[in-house]
């Protein structure tokens, strides 16, 4: 008898899976819980037609099938549990010949939601940073230290563009590009709008601003009137030169590039969020001789509106132009601030570049320590 | 002043600095704050478009009067009003007339707009590339490079495939990486200036 049950207990299959590992999900909602687990070096996979992962919710009941699985798989999520619920599992392997072997069981774990995001921690070390740079110049500003940055051909072609479209007689034309008032590409080109709306009033000149998005259009409308407004002329200023076109890509497209060809404006200003339509504007304005200054953050369009206009503000000059043109201290200082970050950033990728270096001719992986910061959960 | 000044900065400072703070905590409260938010935009974003439909409607009611292009304003209001027609009565079904005009005309007109950037592109590219100084010629000799690494000659000259590649992976990238983080940094520098009041274009400055 003793020898009967000893051949049975050696005669066992151990389970092919090992280390199995089952965690709360980390930075989440809530309701999730990881597993991950290795085979054992020895076990012939081949065997094995599946595995299923096996949920015990309460101790005592019977297992729950959560998922069925390849045998290649060494990771699973599961999701919609219970937060604050204890949850353990085990692997059922079951073989071509219809037997199952069981893992062994992991002690409870529970699915908790987090108040903090780990893997952007380093997002809010650069906020931080950022905002301490901008208290350190907003402070210098106000004690009445002079800011100055570097001065940007597109921004000072601003005055020339107006004045030369006034001497032709011809009206401005504003085009704010797809964005929503939500994109800050957008907000840049109104702070734009407002300089060139209040040229034009001093000049006494027309600008049409023909927009995609109907909130713009009503930020655009109170741009405009403010500009004409603070030039001293608000009896210029015509709300129906500011409208709303159409929210159709190529629709607008087609309804820009109509308004170029028959009032051919002086100057064009290409200034917002730009996808395929820009080169369609802005060779149409090229076609009938306009100055054109355009001005994106969008990093695939940025190449046509280069070849295809005269001034292009390059991403984060677009987004300067506010304080560039306002001489605003309070602005400036923003600009001093990111011109800060800009360098740290610069030494950042200099110092991280070196240490990947080392780690990677001394395979020691605790040189990446500053990639492993900034990349969080994207590595 | 205060409703159309004081409040507005009020409410968007409060909002940018939930806003702000919602993308460092994962916690379902905030996320269904985060929901509840993006729903009013929307439920904001829908109220404007009667806004942006008067508008049209009186721009194109104005040029009629006027006498101007009257053509042009009048097939645009008959396609405004006669397309909201069909959508009410017959519905905006798959095989509705509704469907029918929008896949026959709205369609291929997008489509030929979309198809005349092939024409735009050559015309840029001309004046782009002409050797007029020592970058100018650069910039030709690497866009013939990459022209002919990126064609079917690629394919048979091993040497020119990894050149375009090396130039767009490595160069090209880098300075692609280069003005992606200043418009980073320019995006967290202007939301800053619009959370806290020092930008103020957005309601007419």
């Amino acid at each position: 008898m003793i020898s009967f049950v000893l051949a049975a207990i050696f005669s066992v299959r151990p389970s092919p899976i090992v280390d199995l590992k089952v965690m709360d999900n980390p930075n989440d909602e809530g309701g999730q819980i990881v597993l991950k687990w290795e085979y054992r070096k020895d076990a012939d996979l081949s065997q094995i037609s599946y595995i299923q992962i096996m949920r015990i919710d309460k101790m005592g009941t019977a297992p729950i099938v959560a998922e069925e699985l390849k045998p290649t798989a060494k990771r699973y999520m599961d999701t919609d549990l219970k937060n604050g619920h204890p949850y353990r599992y085990f692997i059922r392997v079951w073989f071509k010949d219809g037997s199952y072997i069981d893992s062994a069981i992991s002690p409870p774990v529970v699915p908790e939601a987090q108040w903090l995001h780990k893997d952007r921690i380093a997002a809010l070390v650069i906020l931080l940073l950022y905002g301490a740079l901008l208290i350190y110049y907003l402070k210098k500003a106000r004690k009445g230290e002079r800011l100055t940055i570097r001065p940007i051909a597109g921004l000072q072609a601003v005055d020339d563009a107006v004045g030369r479209a006034t001497e032709m007689g011809r009206p401005l034309l504003f085009v704010l590009g797809l964005g929503t008032v939500s994109d800050i590409a957008t907000l840049a080109g109104l702070a734009i709008l407002k300089r060139v709306a209040m040229k034009a009033a001093e000049y006494e000149s027309d600008i049409i601003v023909p927009c995609f998005d109907p909130v713009v259009m009503a930020a655009a409308q109170e741009t405009v009137k403010q500009g004409y407004l603070e030039a001293g002329r608000p009896d210029l200023y015509n709300e129906k030169n500011v409208y709303f076109l159409t929210n159709d890509q190529f629709g607008y497209a087609a309804g820009i590039d109509g308004i170029i060809m028959r009032q051919k404006p002086g100057a064009i200003f290409l200034q917002g969020a730009f996808y395929a339509e820009s080169l369609i504007i802005a060779e149409t304005g090229h076609s009938i001789g306009a100055i054109q200054i355009a001005g994106t953050s969008s990093v695939t369009q940025l190449p046509f509106l280069i070849a295809a206009t005269d001034y292009t503000l390059i991403g984060e000059e677009m987004y300067a132009a506010s304080a560039y043109l306002s001489r605003d201290p309070n602005s400036l200082a923003t600009i001093k601030a990111e011109d800060w970050m800009k360098i740290i950033f610069i030494g950042l990728i200099l110092v991280g570049a070196m240490l990947e270096t080392v780690a990677g001719l001394t395979g020691n992986k605790s040189w990446s320590f500053i990639k492993t910061f900034f990349a969080g959960g994207a590595q | 002043m205060f409703f159309s000044r004081t409040l507005p900065m009020i409410l968007v400072f409060v909002m940018g600095v939930i806003g702000a703070s919602l993308y460092f905590i994962p916690h379902p409260s905030a996320q269904s704050l985060e929901n509840t938010l993006s729903q009013w935009s929307i439920a904001i974003g829908s109220f404007a478009i009667f806004l942006a439909i008067t508008s049209l409607i009186r721009r194109y009611i104005n040029n009629l009067k006027r006498g101007k292009e009257v053509v042009y304003n009048l097939v645009a209001l008959i396609s405004l009003f006669g397309m909201a027609l069909l959508g009410l009565i017959g519905g905006t079904g798959p095989n509705s007339v509704f469907q029918k005009i929008f896949i026959n005309v709205q369609v291929p007109l997008d489509a030929t707009m979309f198809s005349l950037l092939g024409f735009y592109v050559t015309s840029a590219a001309y004046r782009a590339f002409r050797a007029r100084n020592v970058e100018a010629t650069l910039l030709l000799i690497t866009a013939i490079l990459v022209i002919l690494g990126i064609s079917t000659i690629g394919d048979s000259q091993t040497w020119l495939r990894n050149l375009q590649e090396w130039i767009m992976n490595v160069p090209n990238l880098a300075q692609k990486r280069g003005i992606t983080i200043g418009v980073g940094l320019g995006m967290i520098a202007t939301s800053v200036k619009i959370i806290l009041g020092i930008e103020r274009n957005w309601m007419g400055g």
